[in-house]
């Protein structure tokens, strides 16, 4: 019988009490005997050389305790690139520096060139402002083809505004050309993935001090992963030894990618934390968050699907131009490449794909993964071109698909973009998708909808996206520089409860309920008796944080590990206990007993012996009962899915409203359906969002024009409909010990394509022959295509 | 600075102030009351609403001044007497109407707003009713079943889990 609180049980989330009370602790809400506060004076043009910059009068205005200026950085590292990428001919990318403050040039609006420390914010403040700099504008580079084509560069030092050339596989090129040149069919689609602001709802803020008596230091920020941050920190920026470094992300209201990185400010409230002996605090305002977090998206692609006279995919061949911004952020050249090259055969058995992305500086705010990064930019080209094609060749968009998937009796499957899918059923998806969306009877909701005067249109996308990222030695030999494992410590303590230290952070995801589902089901003891420890860098063991769908497939396998060695060392102590051999104990819910018999010890008992170790074999066993496990996974998990949506569009106005939305995924195994479901939810706002309304706006001077919430359209509550999440459909991963796979991203890659198809059916339903239209799809794209069909 | 008093949750407190002291800082940085959220600074995100003599304001848009005399209900002020959660937090707890938490204390606040005035909303009104409060997590499909939820309507209908 399974537990009521064990795996597969939609046990309510024990964090919440704490954030329904008011009672969460996030970075801002810590202050102590002394605080001060940061504001940064940031860059209001693009691109700039900095003449000067004279603070005597922000040093003497009231409660100024002191400045900083790029000059007072020179000597320390810049915050680096994550992840190194060679060109198609073999040079290695691009990295200029990245400095804690800008120095000799700004380079996008928002950048910083100075930071003031005071008794308050309003203090600060005003000091900001009275920091004359000067600084002469010069050409803003804000177009990515332009970047290219032209001899003005965001870094001088490089001489160009390509990061690099990537090919992926280049040894695919010849072949995938072949391809498209002899096929029966070729469609070509020209795209833009929008660029979008992650807006986790809690702005960035960073809270630093310093313990002059250890020399220590301690970062509050937040954060999605505490030890990179403070790797990063450590090992390229400042230079303080690890061991002197605590990191803490205490909660975070949500991160969605753009908490992942390293930023200047992190560096900045440590270095005056120590200058002043005072507690440093920065917190972004919302405009702030919107100048300088890290953006998503904005790919320009050209895509082109060959098919042979029967419909057969024979190739996938795509250019595209991806923005990186500034500066590169830590994840910013993975982003386009690995995680979005390797993905570009889909669900298909397609022979050949061929990707070549040129990434490309701009002045404008640095861009990163933002969830899904790089695989709904894949999903999204594939599944547009796709039903472009089912239409050129008078196909149906779900019959052409099938035809081509994958199906269930050829896993594990070499892609032809160079991975191994271990498992994956995309017939059975779509049958389960079909049937609870109710496809059959979408010509009756059309014919009402039609009644009303509204064009109604159908949406269909099937996605695969690598998750549980990911395994060290592959992406080492990619150009990774971190490995991608994580790790666990499983404390039984002497009463029998236990404390679980994990390297995955929990920012909304529900860790502190779901994980100690797997432990409690593993021990056979309430899940209330374990307690779940994250985001503390002197408290848990080196993980490497929470993106890529990874905590559970990664830091749930090394909590599996752990808490199977205590198990094994507890059955040594059992053994003891009850005189017999270690390998005649069996350790069934929460009891240990010998095979045959009658005698048995229960946990508790053993947790007891193992810290009150009297009569204890202490030649064969040491005291205490605790374990940690590192583990790195074999290979990506590979959570698949099909979607589908129904929109409403009223020809008079191009309003589209989405109707219904129906997400069928295969996760795997499932530890907590009511996470699982809220995580699809999340995404399908967030990609309804990108369809519909999200934009990220420059001018041509590299002003940010989308800069707040009355600029930038964030989904609200009547944006969005019900949604329909299914998960029925999971066929377990291969390789991790628990069988997920991993749902926090597919929301978002899976619902754009899903809406923008929906939009062209409906406009095509109503005798407009739009092939393609741009997200997001906004009620004046809508209908300045319909009028110009 | 100026002097200011008013009734939160229950309790007078006072404080000498900056006239341009807003009241989300003021409940947060002088009354420590920081499950009060700032989310944007523009009064777009709903991450501050407070009540104010009953009504639902946003607390970076108010100057603590004006709430001189006023009875303020923050997010501290919503549980039971007992320590136990209130049938709106029960509901978003119940339905997993919160994921990261930084918008909630908004959305409980706006909610219990909404069934003071309409103790049986429609899932429009719902919908219409937050359009000043954003969440980013949850795509808001938990949120407003927890809301038809705790206005003690039957939310079997709206999809499980």
């Amino acid at each position: 019988m399974p537990k009521d609180d064990g795996i597969g049980a939609a046990t309510v989330r024990r964090e919440d009490v704490r954030f329904l009370t008011g009672a969460g602790q996030y970075t801002d809400d810590i202050k102590a005997y002394g605080e001060t506060a940061a504001v940064f004076a940031r860059s209001t043009v693009a691109n700039g050389i900095i003449k000067s910059i004279d603070t005597t009068a922000a040093a003497a205005m009231p409660g100024v305790l002191a400045i900083f200026t790029g000059e007072d950085f020179v000597e320390v590292g810049g915050n680096p690139a994550g992840w190194l990428i060679n060109s198609r001919d073999g040079t290695p990318m691009h990295e200029p520096k990245r400095p804690v403050l800008a120095h000799g040039k700004v380079r996008h609006v928002g950048d910083a060139y100075a930071a003031v420390i005071a008794e308050t914010v309003e203090q600060a403040k005003n000091a900001a402002e009275a920091i004359e700099a000067d600084i002469e504008e010069l050409e803003a580079i804000v177009n990515m083809k332009d970047a290219l084509a032209g001899s003005n560069f965001v870094h001088d030092e490089i001489g160009t505004n390509q990061c690099f050339d990537w090919g992926w596989i280049e040894d695919n090129r010849e072949a995938t050309d072949a391809a498209i040149k002899g096929a029966h069919h070729v469609t070509t689609l020209e795209l833009v993935n929008n660029r979008l602001v992650p807006n986790a709802m809690e702005p960035r803020s960073s809270r630093a001090e310093y313990r002059a008596a250890n020399d220590e230091y301690v970062l509050h920020t937040t954060s999605q992963n505490p030890h990179l941050t403070r790797l990063l920190i450590s090992a390229f920026v400042l230079g303080i030894p690890e061991n002197k470094l605590t990191v803490i992300a205490p909660d975070v209201g949500g991160g969605f990618g753009s908490k992942i990185y390293h930023y200047g400010e992190e560096a900045l409230v440590l270095a005056a934390a120590k200058k002043l002996g005072r507690p440093v605090t920065w917190t972004a305002d919302r405009s702030e968050a919107f100048l300088t977090d890290a953006h998503g998206r904005d790919h320009v692609t050209k895509i082109e699907l060959a098919l042979d006279e029967d419909g057969n995919f024979l190739a996938f061949r795509t250019e595209t131009l991806a923005n990186v911004g500034a500066y590169l952020s830590n994840f910013a050249t993975a982003t386009p490449t690995f995680l979005h090259g390797t993905l570009m055969a889909g669900n298909y058995t397609v022979p050949n794909v061929y990707v070549n992305v040129k990434a490309v500086f701009t002045n404008t705010a640095p861009v990163d993964a933002y969830r899904g990064a790089g695989r709904p930019e894949a999903t999204y080209s594939l599944e547009r071109v796709i039903d472009k094609a089912a239409r050129e060749i008078g196909r149906d968009p779900i019959e052409l698909r099938r035809q081509n998937f994958i199906k269930a009796d050829q896993y594990p499957f070499a892609s032809a973009a160079g991975l191994e899918y271990d498992s994956g059923n995309y017939d059975a998806l779509m049958d389960q998708m079909e049937k609870v969306a109710d496809v059959a009877g979408f010509a009756e909701r059309r014919k009402a909808s039609e009644a009303k005067g509204l064009l109604r249109g159908f949406g269909v996308n099937a996605y695969i996206e690598a998750c549980g990222i990911a395994p060290s030695n592959l992406v080492g030999v990619l150009g990774s520089r971190v490995g991608l494992y994580d790790a666990a410590t499983v404390r039984v303590n002497a009463t029998g409860n236990l404390s679980v230290m994990v390297g995955a952070h929990s920012h909304g995801q529900g860790h502190e309920t779901a994980f100690p589902q797997v432990v409690a089901e593993m021990l056979g003891i309430d899940a209330a008796a374990i307690d779940i420890v994250h985001g503390d860098t002197s408290k848990i063991p080196f993980g490497m944080g929470t993106y890529g769908s990874r905590s559970l497939a990664v830091c749930g396998s090394a909590v599996v590990r752990a808490t199977e060695k205590v198990i094994n060392k507890a059955k040594k102590i059992a053994a003891h206990m009850l005189e017999v051999s270690d390998g005649d104990i069996e350790f069934n819910d929460g009891q240990f007993s010998v095979a045959g018999t009658d005698k048995s010890v229960s946990f508790g008992d053993v947790a007891l012996k193992a810290y009150i170790p009297h009569e204890f074999p202490l030649e064969d066993i040491e005291p205490g009962l605790e374990e940690t496990a590192f583990y790195d996974p074999a290979n990506f998990t590979y959570p698949s899915g099909a979607y589908c949506c129904e929109v409403e569009l009223d020809p008079e106005t191009g309003k589209v409203t989405v109707e219904s939305m129906t997400a069928v995924d295969d996760f795997g195994n499932v530890i907590n359906p009511m996470i699982v479901t809220g995580q699809v939810h999340g995404g399908l706002g967030q990609g309804i969002g990108q369809a519909l309304l999200e934009n990220t706006t420059y001018d041509e001077n590299g002003q940010l024009l989308s800069a707040s919430y009355m600029d930038y359209a964030m989904p609200r509550a009547d944006d969005v409909p019900f949604y329909t999440v299914d998960h029925s459909q999971g066929n377990a991963c291969t390789h991790n010990p628990l069988g997920v796979k991993g749902c926090g991203e597919a929301g978002a890659i899976g619902s754009p394509p899903t809406v923008v198809n929906a939009v062209i059916d409906a406009m095509q339903s109503g005798g407009k022959n739009v092939t393609h239209i741009d997200m997001p799809v906004t009620p004046h794209r809508v209908w300045s295509a319909m009028q110009n069909a | 600075m100026t002097k200011v008093t008013m009734t939160i949750n229950g309790k007078s407190v006072a404080g000498e102030i900056e006239g341009n002291t807003l009241l989300s800082a003021f409940l947060r940085d002088d009354q420590r009351l920081t499950g009060t959220h700032v989310g944007c600074d523009t009064s777009q995100c709903g991450a501050c609403v407070v009540h104010v003599n009953g009504r639902p304001v946003k607390s970076c848009t108010m100057f603590a001044a004006e709430a001189e005399g006023a009875q303020v209900s923050t997010i501290e002020g919503q549980a039971n007497a007992d320590g136990s959660l209130n049938v709106i937090q029960q509901a978003f707890q119940d339905h997993h109407g919160l994921q990261c938490g930084f918008c909630t204390p908004g959305m409980v606040m706006t909610t219990a707003a909404l069934l003071k005035d309409n103790p049986k909303p429609t899932v429009d009104e719902v919908r219409e009713h937050l359009e000043g409060n954003i969440c980013r997590c949850t795509g808001y499909h938990n949120i407003v079943k927890a809301i038809m939820a705790a206005s003690g309507q039957d939310v079997s209908a709206i999809a499980a889990e």
